[in-house]
């Protein structure tokens, strides 16, 4: 009942406070989901990490010059030397030997050992404005307000409109900058810009969710929408839409209960999405894969069946029982059976009386099993200098895979043999 | 020369401190098959990367049809080595042999109907129409190499640099490309190739360019290919030039500045 009141609540705007929230972190999550698609793409995963770490600094010093806790000049310190750590990166890849993952990680802590050591200076220096500053460490969405909101629709719509604008510039560095700049394309100012926006949305998060969580905002969202489709904009879409719902149901979540921290529920919804599309995601996902491998097994089971059944036929045995198969390849009575019923469903055998026989449809389809395996044996001898015991094996889990297209191209390959290396005569 | 197509001067191109090309110099004749082989790290890739202008000269420089690049870039078409790329971008095949019509079209301009007709007749030029819609990953290796081919061949440039084409594919592959490469030559086009196998090295070029990071030889397929200059190129001197530059890479020689 709690639930339904918190629901209705949170729905019905009347609580003002949360619904800015609510919609903020909302706008705030979509914002970097989409411009994080890129980081993602460019494998600059950690690069994210790095920025969010690297404003700290910005923001304690644009707090020392000023004095004064104005988002502008937070947002403006953020977003310089969020900027200047990316430079440093790129700078000192290409002048030294370091690995990659050395620079990001160095680059990484003497941003935040600074920010953290301006930041214990300016509490102990005992300005009654600094209170609430290392808010910047963890976020502190709670306290969002119209401006915020004002702020991060902004940004979010920045970032729309740049992406749909350099949508074939970003894609095109992302994919392959060497041929970008071939072609004669800018791609210096194209990855400046690019790494423009990123920086904005991370200074601009940061205040919400904090440096530590911020990098997730960017990745994951991008990371789950992969798993969902193999388009660019469809990316795009899925990514800011993870980020928009997690940002509604993490604040949601940590409104219902007491004192539970808005960013990381945040993050830990945005996980869950991620999560679940890993799971269920259409072709790539988990349980899609083991659908396929379910469904090859079947395949398998099916096609070795009524290669033992043409077989039998082929030796003149008119009458094959159960029995029989089970003798001549060891199947296992149920699995047998399963297989049997299967075949019997879709019209490649019939089963009168515990006999099997094999239909037109099904006679086709096993010599169509039998010439891949015969085909494939000639080819290995062929190719492959293999002694002649070993072909069996080998082709025994290969004709399975063989697509038609292959199999034409084998067979020309070949020449259109008449028999296998151990003489047996190829059915076409 | 008016039958000069490209022409490298005095180039040099070092990674850090190591060169990577060093004083190459020379010149490619126009509408002949070209191979630029070597040892491993001996610079061929870099030569193709600073005649297209993605690695910038030390020192020297490169020019085609007697002009700079910019000027000619839209005849020219670059077909980078497949191993450096991520297949698994979510991308399709026809989304990449789009990109080569970009040049044209710009960054923002949309692909017009004869783009499209000129991305599917270059995907049936290299046989791989039917997979118009399939996604990169799940390419072959001759597979992804013909769909590079592809987007080379919509650029409709007369210059073809090609990063390793035959690395890595299938026997039926390699087969397609060198009778599409002989069709190219037929109707005029000038391809340059870096190549590895020496073995096929006679067949398939008019003309080689011998590189050990200096230029070992350049000029016709039956005047350079001896035992001799392979000699040079592959073993026995290469040791000292390798020397050499380990010397420069570890203690901050002075080298050539600009």
């Amino acid at each position: 009942m709690q639930f339904w009141e918190n629901i209705t609540t949170f729905f019905s705007a009347e609580n003002y406070t949360l619904f800015v929230v609510s919609l903020g972190s909302g706008i705030l999550c979509f914002a970097a989901g989409v411009v994080g698609t890129f980081t993602y793409l460019r494998k600059r995963a950690l690069i994210g990490d790095v920025i969010s770490h690297s404003v700290l600094p910005g923001v304690a010093i644009a707090f020392m010059l000023t004095g004064v806790k104005n988002p502008i000049y937070f947002l403006t310190g953020a977003i310089i030397s969020g900027l200047l750590s990316i430079w440093i990166v790129d700078f000192v890849q290409a002048k030294s030997k370091l690995k990659p993952d050395t620079i990001l990680a160095l680059t990484l802590s003497v941003f935040f050992g600074v920010g953290i050591v301006l930041l214990t200076r300016i509490q102990h220096s005992g300005v009654a404005a600094q209170s609430g500053l290392d808010s910047f460490l963890f976020g502190q969405a709670a306290s969002m307000g119209i401006f915020d909101v004002k702020l991060f629709s902004a940004i979010a719509v920045i970032n729309i409109i740049c992406i749909t604008v350099f949508l074939r510039g970003f894609s095109l560095v992302s994919f392959d900058e060497h041929y970008a700049k071939g072609l004669g394309f800018n791609i210096s100012i194209l990855k400046s810009f690019l790494a423009l926006i990123t920086v904005i949305t991370v200074a601009i998060g940061v205040q919400a969710v904090g440096v530590v969580l911020m990098a997730a905002l960017l990745i994951t969202p991008a990371a789950g929408a992969r798993f969902l489709t193999n388009s660019i904009p469809k990316m795009l879409a899925f990514a800011g839409l993870f980020g928009f719902l997690s940002g509604l149901i993490g604040v949601f979540i940590s409104y219902s209960g007491t004192g539970m921290p808005t960013g990381p529920w945040i993050v830990v919804v945005l996980s869950i999405f991620a999560l679940i599309a890993i799971l269920f995601g259409k072709k790539k996902g988990v349980f899609a894969r083991m659908r396929l491998r379910k469904s090859n097994n079947v395949k398998i089971n099916n096609e070795n069946v009524l290669k033992d059944i043409y077989k039998l036929a082929d030796k003149g045995n008119n009458t094959i029982s159960v029995q029989d198969l089970i003798e001549k390849e060891k199947h296992s009575l149920s699995k047998l059976k399963s297989t049997l019923n299967r075949l019997e469903a879709t019209d490649y055998i019939d089963q009168v009386r515990g006999l099997v026989i094999l239909s037109d449809k099904g006679r086709i389809a096993a010599r169509e099993v039998i010439r891949k395996h015969r085909l494939w044996e000639i080819y290995l001898s062929k190719y492959f200098q293999l002694d002649e015991d070993h072909l069996h094996d080998d082709a025994e889990g290969i004709e399975h895979v063989i697509t038609p297209e292959i199999e034409k191209e084998l067979i020309k390959l070949l020449d259109r043999p008449k028999t296998d290396p151990h003489q047996s005569e190829i059915p076409y | 020369m008016s039958d000069t197509i490209i022409e490298a001067h005095n180039l040099t191109v070092l990674y850090g401190r190591k060169p990577a090309l060093w004083n190459v110099d020379f010149e490619l004749p126009k509408k002949k098959v070209i191979g630029i082989m070597g040892p491993n790290g001996s610079g061929k890739s870099t030569l193709l990367k600073s005649i297209m202008g993605v690695v910038e000269p030390t020192s020297g420089f490169t020019k085609i049809y007697n002009q700079e690049l910019d000027q000619v870039r839209d005849r020219v078409s670059y077909v980078p080595q497949r191993q450096e790329i991520d297949w698994d971008f979510p991308a399709s095949v026809w989304d990449i042999v789009s990109m080569g019509r970009f040049q044209k079209r710009g960054l923002f301009k949309k692909l017009t109907g004869e783009d499209k007709d000129i991305i599917t007749d270059s995907l049936q030029k290299v046989n791989m129409l039917g997979y118009a819609k399939r996604q990169i990953s799940q390419l072959s290796g001759g597979q992804q190499q013909r769909v590079f081919l592809a987007r080379a061949i919509a650029q409709q440039g007369d210059l073809f640099l090609m990063d390793e084409p035959f690395a890595g594919v299938d026997i039926a592959t390699e087969e397609m490309i060198i009778s599409l490469l002989k069709d190219m030559k037929d109707a005029g086009k000038t391809l340059v190739i870096v190549h590895h196998d020496l073995h096929t090295a006679q067949s398939y070029f008019d003309h080689l360019v011998l590189l050990n990071t200096r230029l070992i030889a350049c000029g016709p397929t039956n005047e350079v290919f001896t035992d001799q200059i392979l000699t040079d190129t592959y073993g026995g001197r290469l040791t000292t030039i390798s020397k050499i530059s380990q010397e420069l890479e570890n203690k901050e020689f002075p080298i050539r500045h600009k």
